[in-house]
């Protein structure tokens, strides 16, 4: 079996993020970069299967430069080649445009079974392993929790997550594109050894002609959604923020939660 | 583009899914910006009450779509019904509620349209000829604003919360909508529902709540938090992270996909404040955020607020409630 898993490269949990001067994106300097939450789940469940059925995984980015950090991280858990869209003309894509992009990689592989997760932390869609199913006219799965190939791989079984702690049990015919949610399985670390192999995986960079696409088709130039600002949003009235050290600071909450929203 | 809004609903149970109400809102809010016209649309074997109740919030009409196909939800029958109807009406925006269904098709129907997404979409206002969609980023650390370039239809979904249900005193016609059957294809095989394994802590009758986020760092640092939670006779909730990492059971996750609570003090420690939490907590009688980031959005719906490291925090609040009871 042949697996494709997407990953994007986003900005860290803890990064301090601010705005850029003209407002339309964050400011990346000095902020670290990696693996989004969702794909690192991927990673690991493209990984296990892999190793179930002697398959192949390779890792898909769109991503500037930076991003083949995220992709040198899932070659050294384990994926056997990576894929990365770092042409400019690929860059600043909405999830129609990439994928557009990730479409056209995936015919190039000839995958059997995509992975990816279910939403990017930065931008967010949540749209864009659905759309790439769409695209190759798959099935699909949004939010899984959990995933078994049946014999034979043509169907796979699969649970996804409904809201207020319910699942749905699913059967889905194969090819398809499974989006997983965090939690579906516990991601490996990654050993020395495959550090030291993944510097020796091919990765490859495709361009938009390598992909038989127009560059107006992705990136920027192929999104129908154009982003006009990012900005910090209004923080309504806000919590009363404490001051003080912290011994005196814990004494006065206790007394405004006695006296004063009187919880206690 | 043709003058209409249509705003897709959503059963639960025989009823409506109470995100179908807002996306209404949003969906005649929407209608009276643009000068159109809003009609409710339920896909479904059996409408039960949802049609009717859907009548009661405003839309000029509510038009059903009824298959026995529709009865188990999936991406193609839903997507392949809703796009059949609007072949005929071509609805220029299309409003769903960002909900776990209806975002699984929305991509789908986008597809089968050829129309613009915009997901997860919490305010929206005209600016001379352009409409502008402010959604979320980065975990609601951030917004962004952005618009769709080109014509053709747009299909968008509404956060939770952002669009409050609002009744109206006139009661809409409900009507069947009939489609091309044969474009309802269901594309999976639904095998049943199963309630997550070990919901035995119930969180929802808890008075008071000490929450756990990401920022604990680890199971080595709970017993500050176990600490806290004893001295307030608390229970232990958690954000989705500390679940998915193995450092609390699952039955202690706090969230859109786990309890919804409501206690008279919620502590938040560690936390951010994501949308998927806040929609599990924000009922809450009186919140309070501990957070080394300032900029950190749980401040924005806490009534109070620490600034600092919890592992100092934790450990004077857990004095500071011991001295009072004492
Ligand atoms: C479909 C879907 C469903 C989801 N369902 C849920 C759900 O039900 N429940 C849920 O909670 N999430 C859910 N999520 C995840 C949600 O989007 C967020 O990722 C999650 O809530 C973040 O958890 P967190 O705040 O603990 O972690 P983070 O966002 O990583 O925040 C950690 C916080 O801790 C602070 N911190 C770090 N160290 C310290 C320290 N030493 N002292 C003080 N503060 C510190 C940081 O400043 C930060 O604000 C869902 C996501 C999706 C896509
Ligand atoms: N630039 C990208 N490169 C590769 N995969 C991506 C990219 N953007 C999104 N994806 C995949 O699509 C998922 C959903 O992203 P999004 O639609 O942005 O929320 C991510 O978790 C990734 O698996």
């Amino acid at each position: 079996m042949k697996i494709g898993v997407l990953i994007k490269q986003v900005p860290d949990a803890e990064a301090r993020l601010r705005p850029t001067a003209d407002g339309r994106w964050i400011d990346e300097q000095e902020i670290a970069f990696g693996v989004n939450e969702g794909d690192a789940y991927a990673i690991e469940e493209a990984i296990s299967i892999a190793e179930r059925t002697d398959g192949e995984v390779v890792a898909v980015s769109i991503g500037p430069e930076r991003a083949r950090e995220a992709l040198r991280k899932a070659l050294a858990l384990g994926a056997h080649r990576a894929v990365h869209l770092s042409d400019g003309a690929f860059q600043g894509g909405d999830p129609w445009a990439n994928g557009r992009a990730l479409t056209a990689v995936a015919r190039r592989e000839g995958f059997d079974l995509i992975l990816s997760g279910s939403q990017s932390s930065d931008a967010g869609f949540g749209c864009t392993g659905t759309l790439v199913a769409g695209m190759l006219g798959w099935a699909h799965a949004w939010l899984v929790v959990g995933l078994e190939v049946e014999e034979g791989g043509k169907t796979a079984q699969v649970t996804r997550e409904m809201e207020a702690g319910k699942n749905e049990l699913l059967r889905v015919s194969l090819p398809a594109v499974i989006e997983v949610q965090a939690g579906i399985n516990q991601p490996r670390y990654a050993s020395l050894k495959g550090i030291m192999q993944a510097k020796r995986k091919e990765l490859t960079e495709l361009t938009p002609a390598d992909l038989e696409l127009d560059p107006t088709q992705v990136g920027a130039a192929g999104s129908r959604l154009e982003i006009l600002s990012v900005s910090v949003p209004s923080k309504g009235e806000g919590a009363l923020i404490l001051e003080g050290d912290i011994e005196s600071m814990a004494r006065e909450l206790v007394e405004k939660l006695r006296t004063e929203a009187r919880v206690l | 583009m043709a003058n209409r809004v249509w705003i897709l609903l959503q059963h639960r149970g025989t009823g409506l899914h109470p995100m179908s109400a807002e996306a209404i809102a949003a969906g005649v809010k929407l209608a009276a910006l643009v000068g159109a016209e809003a009609e409710a649309i339920l896909p479904c074997a059996d409408p039960g009450s949802a049609a009717e109740e859907a009548a009661a919030f405003g839309v000029a009409r509510v038009r059903v779509i009824q298959h026995e196909k529709l009865s188990d939800y999936t991406p193609g029958a839903f997507a392949g019904a809703i796009s059949a109807a609007a072949a005929a009406d071509a609805p220029g925006w299309i409003v769903l509620p960002h909900s776990y269904q209806s975002v699984d098709y929305m991509p789908r129907l986008a597809q089968l349209l050829d129309a613009a997404l915009v997901p997860e979409v919490v305010s929206f206002r005209q600016d001379g000829e352009a409409l502008i969609w402010t959604r979320p980023v980065f975990g609601g650390k951030l917004q962004s604003d952005v618009r769709v370039k080109g014509a053709g239809p747009i299909v968008v979904s509404v956060q939770s919360g952002a669009f409050p249900a609002t009744r109206s005193d006139t009661t809409a016609p409900v009507e069947q909508l009939e489609v091309d059957a044969t474009r309802i294809v269901p594309d999976r095989e639904v095998l049943g529902v199963e309630e997550v394994a070990g919901e035995q802590v119930d969180l929802t009758q808890a008075p008071i709540i000490v929450a756990v986020g990401r920022g604990i760092g680890g199971t080595e640092n709970m017993d500050k938090v176990e600490a806290l939670a004893e001295a307030l006779g608390a229970e232990i909730g958690a954000s989705r992270p500390v679940i998915d990492s193995g450092w609390l059971p699952r039955d202690r996750q706090i969230g859109s996909s786990g309890q919804t609570v409501a206690p008279k003090l919620y502590l938040a420690v560690g936390i951010s404040g994501a949308i998927q939490h806040l929609v599990g907590m924000k009922g809450s009688r009186c919140v309070v955020a501990i957070n080394k980031d300032p900029s950190a959005p749980i401040f924005s719906i806490s009534r109070y607020g620490i600034v600092g490291d919890l592992l100092e925090v934790l450990p004077a609040l857990t004095e500071a409630v011991r001295a009072a009871k004492s």
